[in-house]
Formats: C-alpha cells, structure tokens, sequence
C-alpha cells in the first residue's frame, strides 16, 4: 500500500513539472517566432519618415500607429504601412515619387502626434516651426542615368527644388565631347537638404535620376582618424577624441631576418 | 416584431457602436470631420481629448519609449472608464474583430462544428501568457510587440485608412474561429482581451443572475463567448464577477425567463449579503 501511494505522488509531481516544462516550452517557443517575426518586419531601411521623425530604433518603440499626422496632411503624401507593403506595419511613410512632401510652413503633421515619435523641437528654430531644417532624407543622385550628366540641359530637380539654389545647385564644367557646350550639372547639398522629394517628383527620366534616401543609408561616416585642420569647428572633434594604444605583436629577429632571405619570406 | 427587438437589441446596440465609431474615424480621414480623428489605438475626441490603447502605451513602456503626456492623459481616461464602469466592453462593444468572430461562432453553431469536435484543445488562460510574452518581446526587442501583428489595428487601421491585405489576417481568424478552436482568438489568444480582462475585473456593470427565474435552458450557456463565467446559471443568483465577461449581453437577450439581466455592482453585492 505505501508503494503504491509514492507511485501516485512521483506521477502527480512529475505531472506538474511536465506540465510547467510544456506551458515554458510552448511560451518560448511562441517567443523566439514572434520575435523572429517583429525583428524582420521593423527592419526597413529603405523607408522615409514625416518630418520631425526621431531616430528610427525610437520610432518604433514611440509612434502608436494612430494615423493623425496621415489625417493632418492636406496633400495625401503619408501613408500608414498596411499588411502588404512590407513596412512596419501601420507606421507612416512616404513615397516622394507618388506624391512629395510639400513642405507646409505651419507643419500640420508634426504638432498633431501623441507620443512625440514627431519630435516637434527636431523642427523648430528660434521658438517658432521651420520645415527647412527638417530631416526627411536626402537626395541622391545616379549620374549615369541623369541626362544632365550627359550633356543634354535639364534643370527640372533644382527648379523643383523648395529651398532653390541652396539644397541642389548648377555647376559648370566643360563638354570635351563638343568641345563647345557645357554641362550643367546638378549637385545636391546635404547639409540643406530636407529629403521633400519634390526632386524626384520632378525628374525627367523613366524611373528619377534623383532619388531621396534616408539619411544614415545615403551618407558615409567619416569617423575620428581625419579631422580638416583648416577647419575651426571640425578641429573640435579633436577634443572628444580618444587615444587609442594599438600594440601588435613583431618579432624583431624575423624583420632582421628578412633583410638577408629571400623575397618569398615577405609573403 | 417587439421579440426580435427584445432578442437583439443589445446586439443591435453593439453593431451600432461598433460600426458609428469606425465610421466617425473614416469620416475624420475622408472628409476632415473633427468628432474623433486617429483611430483605436489613440485618437482626438472633439480636437481636445485625447483617448489612448493602454495596452499599447503598456507596450511601449516596456519597449522603453518616452510616454508623452497626450499619450498618459488619453491612457487614463480609457482605463478608468473601463475599470470603474466598462468592465470588458471594449472586446464586445467596440473592437470590430468582435464582428467577425461572432460571425464565425455563429455559423460554427448553425453547422454544429462543435458535434465532431468537442474537445476544446486550448486553455483560455493562454492569452494572459500571450499578453506576458508580448510585454517580455517589447523589452527585448525594443518594439511594442503585439501591435507590429496585432490584427485588431490590421482591421480598424484598415477600414480607416486602407486595408491592404488586412482582409486575409480576417480570414485566418474567422476560419480558426470555425473550424480549430470555438471562440479561439477573442476567448483564448487576443492579449487585449486578456488585458481588459485584468483591468475591468472591479467594473461596476455586471451581468446578474436570478435563480428563481430560471429555467436551465442553457440558451444563455450556449450564446455565450466566455461559457465560464456563467458557471452560476441554474445554480444560484449571482452577478457574473469574472472579468472575463464582455458585458455583450447576449445572455441577457436570449433569456426568455427574465433569470439574466444588467445591474450595478453594488447593489448585486447588496442583494447577495440580503442588506
């Protein structure tokens, strides 16, 4: 009798930690799927965000997805990503070649967020809201299917441009080719551009020569070892700089040795 | 006439609910109406008030975001409505996926899905895990976990400002509703049901039962989305306490014997202590 009363309490216990293992089990198998799935669909780099828009990893920790800066555009540019779009899904976006940013004065789009995912300080100068500073993204543009480039005259993208003559100027250069005309070529300023995407709107070509991208995927990063020492401001960088030993390992007996070998011994 | 009106009225009330706010959000989008702009995880009542998703704001919270004042102001607003007076009326009254899983529990009766499967192979406690797991993925990952899948916002989102290809998300739930599991995601999966569950469990609209008058029908039983917290019927009277209840009154409606009707909780409290 008392055999068979231990059986019973062995089962029933090893029942509970079979059934706590299964409901973990279960749990974390749902985790890592989920998770999997959040991480790949938030991954979209290519995506152009309303002005105002804090850095992308807070973005999509902060916008609720309620769509009041997409009610707020008079001109139907945002878009809230649907099921389908392969963007995070019901944030905003948009798409400057379907309709630009048209950079509103009074900026109705940013104000109207709830959660501050538009930062409304990110476009504010001296106290009052300024689109021109704002940061959408910036213009590239691919010079081989640019006509201007080619020689042909098209201006389109700097007339296009809001901030006219500051984001996009023309430069000269000489057409060796005819060896009578001029190119006039195009070049965008990153430090101006608002990545509107009125360029790209405006551009000529099939598929635009001028393309906004966003701005940590269309700019390098220069990094701490090249700072312009004519340049008073960039000089300051120096300031934060910090020393790094970097040690590597040399025989000194081999880099001797080297001398009297042959070639063969370098490689 | 009047028994049709008497059998649906609160589901008629419901759909209408249902259906006016959405319409309300669509008009705010298409037309420029003011009443209510945004949509059900946060918006604007009357350019003033802001209304937010709790379980959102939760979210982001444990994603680690910075929770603005609007989004806090709306937050409270929604949860004390809920917790003094709702109870769990969002998932019945408000939600549209509610739309579609009656529509998909209905049709489960008229066909008698339940005669070749009666075994229901989920615990409805799974959405408490499901709704611990998404505040655990929403700290990991830095992203508010369930509304990057949620297809409570696929819907109302989509109905407000398109619904791409919202309408397949329907579809899965409706036919998982059908055919694996009754009632599968608004009483076993959703995490905002969960969530309501939790928070409108003290509300003070609850469903009450009268012993006396009942006759064990079990029409109530048979209706109801959350079967369990009706476990009182034909047993003794007591106001329905689990939070669990939606408060759709489905119950109330096709009881024919007057034993199931609204009261208030305290004075169902009252009646049971005979004060």
């Amino acid at each position: 009798m008392p055999d068979k009363m231990k059986n019973k309490t062995v089962s029933d216990r090893r029942k509970f930690i079979l059934r706590m293992a299964r409901g973990a089990g279960i749990t974390a198998l749902g985790g890592f799927v989920w998770s999997a799935y959040v991480d790949e669909v938030t991954a979209s780099p290519l995506l152009l965000r309303p002005p105002g828009a804090i850095k992308e990893e807070d973005f999509l920790k902060t916008c609720i997805k309620c769509g009041l800066c997409v009610e707020a555009c008079p001109y139907d540019t945002l878009l809230l990503a649907k099921p389908g779009d392969n963007k995070p899904l019901g944030t905003p976006y948009f798409i400057p070649r379907d309709i630009p940013c048209y950079m509103c004065p009074d900026i109705p789009c940013v104000p109207v967020c709830p959660t501050g995912a538009l930062d409304e300080s990110s476009v504010t100068t001296n106290g009052e809201l300024d689109i021109n500073v704002s940061e959408m993204g910036l213009a590239v543009i691919d010079d081989e299917s640019c006509i201007a480039f080619w020689g042909i005259q098209c201006d389109a993208c700097y007339r296009a441009c809001p901030l006219l003559g500051e984001a996009i100027s023309i430069v000269y250069e000489k057409n060796e080719r005819t060896g009578k005309h001029a190119f006039m070529k195009p070049v965008v300023h990153a430090d101006i551009c608002t990545g509107c995407g009125l360029c790209e709107k405006a551009c000529v070509t099939e598929k635009a020569a001028i393309f906004v991208l966003p701005k940590e995927v269309a700019m390098g990063k220069v990094g701490d070892f090249y700072i312009k020492g004519w340049d008073k401001e960039d000089e300051k960088r120096l300031e934060d700089a910090k020393e790094i030993k970097t040690v590597t390992e040399i025989s000194k007996k081999s880099a001797i040795d080297s001398l009297n070998s042959g070639l063969g011994d370098l490689y | 006439m009047a028994t049709l009106w008497n059998n649906y009225r609160y589901l008629f009330f419901r759909r209408f609910t249902q259906i006016g706010l959405l319409t309300l959000y669509f008009g705010a989008n298409a037309w420029g109406w003011t009443i209510l702009m945004g949509n059900l995880s946060s918006s604007l009542f009357l350019n003033i008030v802001p209304l937010s998703d709790p379980y959102a704001a939760l979210q982001m919270l444990f994603a680690g975001a910075v929770i603005a004042t609007d989004i806090l102001i709306g937050v409270l607003i929604i949860t004390m409505f809920y917790l003094l007076i709702g109870g769990r009326a969002f998932c019945s009254w408000v939600c549209p996926v509610n739309i579609v899983t009656d529509a998909a529990a209905l049709l489960r009766r008229k066909l008698g899905v339940d005669e070749v499967s009666k075994r229901q192979p989920a615990s409805r406690n799974m959405r408490y895990w499901v709704l611990a797991l998404s505040l655990i993925i929403s700290f990991a990952m830095g992203v508010t976990a369930f509304e990057f899948i949620s297809p409570i916002s696929m819907l109302h989102r989509g109905i407000i400002f398109g619904l791409g290809f919202g309408w397949a998300a329907m579809l899965i739930i409706f036919l998982f509703d059908l055919f694996v599991l009754k009632n599968g995601w608004c009483g076993h999966v959703c995490p905002l049901g969960g969530f309501y569950s939790l928070v409108g469990k003290f509300s003070l609209i609850r469903v009450q039962h009268t012993v006396e008058n009942c006759t064990a029908c079990m029409k109530c039983k048979t209706v109801c989305p959350e079967r369990q917290v009706l476990h009182m019927i034909d047993k003794e009277s007591l106001p329905v306490l689990s939070g669990e209840c939606t408060n759709c009154a489905r119950c109330i409606e096709v009881c024919d014997d007057d034993a199931l009707s609204f009261s208030i909780r305290k004075l169902a409290k009252n009646k049971k202590t005979g004060e």
